[in-house]
């Protein structure tokens, strides 16, 4: 096996010298009723060759988006990946390397995260950002474990626009630690309503989602304002942060907290993960924020270095008290998030941003002159949710078939919300797919 | 780390096992923590207190002290209301490690049991605990 | 034989991104406008973030000149105990990268994503099968997230049975997430004392076990290296009192078709995929900890879970007691391809035989180490050994200072100051994927650091000196932290 270099005769030599005549005896400690009572039944090792053509089957029975027929968002978006971006960050250094618990070994890694809490705080329009979380859902999670500790209250209050896979697993985190969750209505304009908070005095955090997840735009200004005079935190999450390269970043609009999912920014989709959980905050709230952070230092010599910092905030070292049990993170998918920006500079961001919302608003108009119902009014950035007339939903099932995916059907998550889909349009859409799927509406 | 004969332990300050001390200054009681403390803890980077006006049982945590890569709870040697906490220490943690019974202290207290004071351990009984 | 891995050579200084960038560069080459733009509302309209600009060049140069400041399994033996450091096989990394898996989207209809769900069902078979478990869930993002994932089980558990507990037994060489894990479903995380052997002794356990205890975590083999003998008789003390058993499956490379998880009385185990199955550990991530759990507790695993009906895969979300959802979709896919491309190329054979040098390696290193340095228990070990630097402390030496030192021989150093009952600590890994060359030539650098400790110990004090960097002040990282950059335009 090409992985396992000992030849037979150092294998001799090496127990020759730990003292034991065979390899079975290493294993003499294992008393006999731990032991398995028949050996692993797996299928027999595949050569390279074998292997590759197993898996290029599997692979051929799934339909990737490099067709462009898949107009799904919904909490992973379809972008191109630039080549060099790609490149880098396949750097074995990068990818074969483990934490930096090592800072003198591991500056590439150290730098490369610094440069990521910076723009990931830049985009987000907070003062700090860590080092990563598992995905967008868990980082919600997350953020609100920590506005419970931050204020000591027992509630939170979520948005019912905020993506159903992330309350779910908001519910997930918080329901055994015995803290209550409080959903918000939206309303006709696809959007929450900051009146509907009402009395917050309880609450540690409230959450909202924008752009929504039916692609709108929330005034979470107003959340801001109200949680603030509540004493509450406002929690921003995002699914698309690509969104923050055209509309304020949450912390601009008062968050306290911006926590969601990066997979946009450079990263394939590969099926939900791994993505980037993004988390973002205050400078004062820094001590109570989970997962790894870079911090700034100098080596003995006066050099500019990375470090690992306020790693008594972690599981390592706080144990039980630790401000998260998050261990293994997400770096890699930071790295490229911070590459794909860099290859993007302020100027690319905010043009890819418009090319997006100019796409979706092309679909927009062009189903919206099939007849296609647009029910929210709130603005948009590069999905929308549109409601089509009954007998779609056997055109949306033909269009498969063929491999068109024409949006995801939001009664799934929604039942009042029958014959309503999402729609996603970014750059990887050409405007021949976009007539090609507003050709087949018939409304 | 030093050996213990080159710690100091002022004798007239009062010493808890935790590894804090009291100096009572008309009837308010400053407190820290000892020489031995800080050394066996290192650079200390921050120091978590609590805001004025808590009022803290003997024994209760009431904050906690952090090196780089270690966390020590912080015990009231006394029961009481703290009456303020060293604002110094939030900008300039390392007061702690040069000076700990001076500009390293920690909170002012208003004792509610002065009886408390009298179970507390002289500098030498501190030391003799330290050897034990 | 020289033992100095590490050459000189020409290294380069890199600014920081925004360092480096002019505005009015761009490395992005932009998608064609064929749609017109769309006005945008005014009040909706701001200035963007303050991101660097740089040409692709620039980019590309960046980025490598950092990845050259890493060392990585990829250009050094990385022997960090319990962080299980093997090669990562270039094969896997294609395999992940095949159209139909890192484009897909994860809410493609099921009829266009049927090779994915093969895959996700096929792993989970083959992961039952390798721990001796009966049903297995793919979703939790690494090791702590599958430990959540199984404390959120012992909860639903004992409360489907009508009794919430409080407690649970953490043996004090766990991993810190163990207890934070646990701390997370409001467990109070009750420490056993591991016995004179560095393993666990039943009475300890017995002694704490009550019927507000939800069970215990246990990690075996332990992250001194040893395997918890008297496993079985803990997990049945264990469960007489209604608990269940918790095993962390960090250190599973040592067991590899050896031991049978299910007979032992483990009742929920998570394994790290980034570990035992060779996926790369990414600078910190990703990784994967699936949990595999008995008969008895598939019905609460996340949802949804791959089905097989009617002769096609589906997703199925109708698990009443499931405890609910850890991630926003499946799991990390990407990272479950890879590593059902290493046991597809390994097979049953090799992966045993992997176990085998992954203990022969490491007691190889045991023997050829304890004449320089104090073993924390002089006796076989498994996948790891522990030391510490009891006999260097004398002179003046900490396990830092021996640590930095070898990086300038050109090892990464060994896990350090852990676990925390060893004073000290020194935990080395060393993986079946070192060769015996390179095993000797870590033994040399290690012999050579111990006389060193003895002649010269100003030397490691000061070390490293062959790194980019000399030693780093992490104390004034942590009192006045620098957590972002300066934008780019600011002076």
């Amino acid at each position: 096996m090409r992985y396992l270099p000992h030849t037979p005769e150092e294998i001799a030599g090496m127990l020759a010298r730990v003292g034991v005549d065979d390899l079975e005896r290493l294993f003499d400690v294992i008393p006999p009723e731990c032991r398995r009572t028949r050996p692993m039944v797996l299928p027999e090792a595949r050569s390279e060759w074998e292997l590759d053509r197993h898996m290029e089957a599997l692979a051929g029975r799934v339909t990737p988006f490099r067709g462009a027929r898949i107009f799904l968002g919904a909490g992973s978006y379809p972008h191109f990946i630039p080549e060099a971006v790609r490149f880098v960050t396949q750097r074995s250094e990068f990818v074969t390397a483990y934490t930096p618990y090592q800072p003198e070994m591991s500056q590439g890694t150290l730098q490369a995260i610094f440069e990521y809490q910076t723009l990931a705080a830049r985009l987000l329009g907070l003062e700090v950002a860590n080092a990563s979380m598992y995905d967008g859902a868990s980082a919600l999670a997350e953020a609100l474990l920590m506005a419970v500790r931050l204020t000591g209250r027992r509630a939170v209050a979520l948005s019912r626009a905020v993506h159903p896979f992330y309350r779910r697993v908001v519910d997930t985190y918080l329901e055994p630690a015995g803290i209550a969750r409080r959903e918000l209505a939206f309303g006709p304009a696809g959007t929450t309503d900051p009146a509907g908070l009402g009395d917050a005095d309880n609450l540690a955090a409230v959450a909202i989602q924008s752009p929504n997840v039916f692609g709108c735009l929330e005034p979470l200004d107003a959340f801001a304002e109200r949680a603030h005079a509540a004493g509450a935190l406002a929690v921003a999450t995002f699914t698309e942060p690509l969104a923050f390269g055209l509309f304020a970043g949450p912390g601009k609009l008062g968050a306290d907290i911006a926590c969601g999912e990066g997979q946009s920014l450079g990263i394939p989709p590969s099926f939900g993960g791994p993505g980037l959980g993004m988390f973002a905050a205050r400078l004062a709230h820094v001590r109570q924020m989970p997962g790894r952070l870079v911090g700034e230092t100098r080596d003995l010599e006066g050099r500019r270095g990375f470090v690992l910092t306020l790693s008594t905030r972690e599981q390592h070292i706080r144990r039980e008290k630790a401000t998260s049990n998050i261990c293994t993170n997400n770096s890699l998918c930071a790295l490229t998030a911070a590459a794909y920006l860099a290859c993007l500079g302020k100027s690319g961001l905010r043009e890819l941003a418009r090319l997006n919302r100019d796409k979706a608003e092309y679909l927009k108009r062009g189903l919206a002159g099939r007849g296609v119902r647009l029910p929210f009014s709130a603005p948009t950035f590069n999905e929308f949710t549109a409601l089509f007339p009954p007998a779609f939903r056997e055109t949306h099932r033909r269009l498969a078939e063929r491999g068109i995916v024409a949006g995801f059907p939001l009664e799934r998550w929604y039942p009042e919300l029958e014959d309503h889909y999402l729609l996603c349009a970014t750059e990887v859409h050409e405007r021949a797919d976009l007539d090609a799927l507003i050709a087949e509406v018939h409304a | 780390m030093k050996p213990l004969q080159e710690l100091s332990f002022p004798e007239e300050l009062r010493y808890v096992e935790s590894h804090e001390w009291v100096r009572v200054e008309n009837g308010v009681a400053r407190i820290g923590i000892t020489d031995y403390a800080q050394d066996q803890l290192g650079d200390v980077v921050f120091v978590e207190l609590p805001a004025a006006g808590k009022t803290l049982a003997r024994g209760a945590a009431f904050g906690s002290v952090e090196s780089v890569k270690a966390v020590s709870e912080l015990y009231m040697p006394l029961s009481g209301r703290v009456v303020e906490a060293n604002p110094a220490l939030d900008s300039s943690p390392e007061l702690v490690n040069r000076s700990p019974y001076g500009e390293g202290w920690m909170i002012r207290v208003e004792p509610s049991d002065p009886a408390e004071l009298a179970g507390l351990l002289s500098a030498a009984e501190y030391r003799e605990r330290l050897k034990g | 034989m020289n033992p100095l891995q590490a050459a000189t050579g020409l290294v380069f200084e890199e600014p920081l991104l925004w360092e480096r960038g002019r505005n009015g560069r761009t490395g992005f080459s932009m998608p064609r406008r064929d749609v017109e733009e769309t006005p945008l509302p005014q009040e909706l309209s701001v200035e963007p973030p303050d991101l660097p600009e740089l040409s692709e060049v620039d980019l590309v140069r960046h980025y490598v000149r950092l990845s050259q400041w890493n060392v990585a399994v990829d250009t050094a033996m990385y022997p960090l105990g319990s962080c299980t450091m093997k090669y990562n096989p270039k094969t896997n990394e294609r395999q992940a990268a095949l159209p139909g898996f890192a484009l897909a989207h994860p809410l493609l209809p099921e009829s266009l994503c049927q090779g994915a769900l093969e895959l996700i069902a096929a792993l989970e078979c083959l992961l039952a099968e390798i721990t001796g478990l009966d049903a297995v869930t793919l979703q939790p993002g690494a090791g702590a997230q599958g430990e959540l994932a199984g404390m959120l089980i012992f909860h639903a558990y004992h409360r489907r049975r009508g009794r919430v507990r409080s407690k649970i037994l953490v043996p004090d060489t766990a991993h810190g997430t163990n207890p934070a894990s646990a701390a997370l479903c409001g467990y109070t995380a009750v420490p056993v004392a591991s016995g004179g052997r560095g393993i666990l002794e039943p009475q300890a356990v017995a002694a704490l076990m009550d019927e507000q205890t939800a069970g215990i975590m246990l990690t075996n083999p332990n992250t001194l290296g040893l395997f918890e003998e008297h496993v079985a008789e803990i997990a049945r003390i264990v469960h007489e009192k209604g608990g269940l058993v918790y095993g962390d499956g960090a250190n599973m490379n040592a067991v590899l078709g050896r031991v049978d998880m299910g007979r032992i009385g483990v009742d929920v185990l998570h394994l790290n995929l980034h570990k035992t199955f060779s996926t790369p550990h990414g600078g910190g991530g990703p990784g994967a900890g699936p949990l595999c759990v008995k008969r008895e507790l598939e019905p609460f695993l996340p949802v949804p879970r791959v089905v097989h009906r009617e002769g096609r895969f589906a997703w199925s979300e109708d698990f009443p007691l499931s405890i609910g959802k850890l991630q926003a979709f499946w799991g990390n896919f990407g990272v479950l391809v890879r590593a059902y491309s290493y046991i597809l190329s390994m097979g049953a054979a090799n992966l045993e035989q992997a176990s085998r040098l992954a203990v022969l390696n490491a007691n190889y290193l045991r023997v050829g180490l304890r004449e320089h340095y104090a073993p924390a228990h002089d006796r076989p070990c498994m996948h790891e050994c522990v030391f510490s630097d009891a006999r260097q402390r004398p002179l003046g030496v900490t396990t830092l200072d021996i640590a930095k030192r070898l990086m300038d021989y050109g090892f990464h150093p060994p896990t350090v100051y852990f676990p925390l009952v060893v004073p000290g600590a020194l935990m080395i890994e060393p993986t079946e994927t070192e060769s015996k060359e390179m095993l000797d030539l870590f033994l040399a650098a290690m012999a050579a650091i111990a006389r060193e400790a003895r002649e010269d110990p100003e030397r490691l004090r000061t070390a490293p000196t062959r790194c980019l960097r000399r030693r780093l002040d992490e104390v004034a990282a942590a009192r006045k932290p620098t957590l972002t950059g300066r934008p780019p335009s600011a002076p």
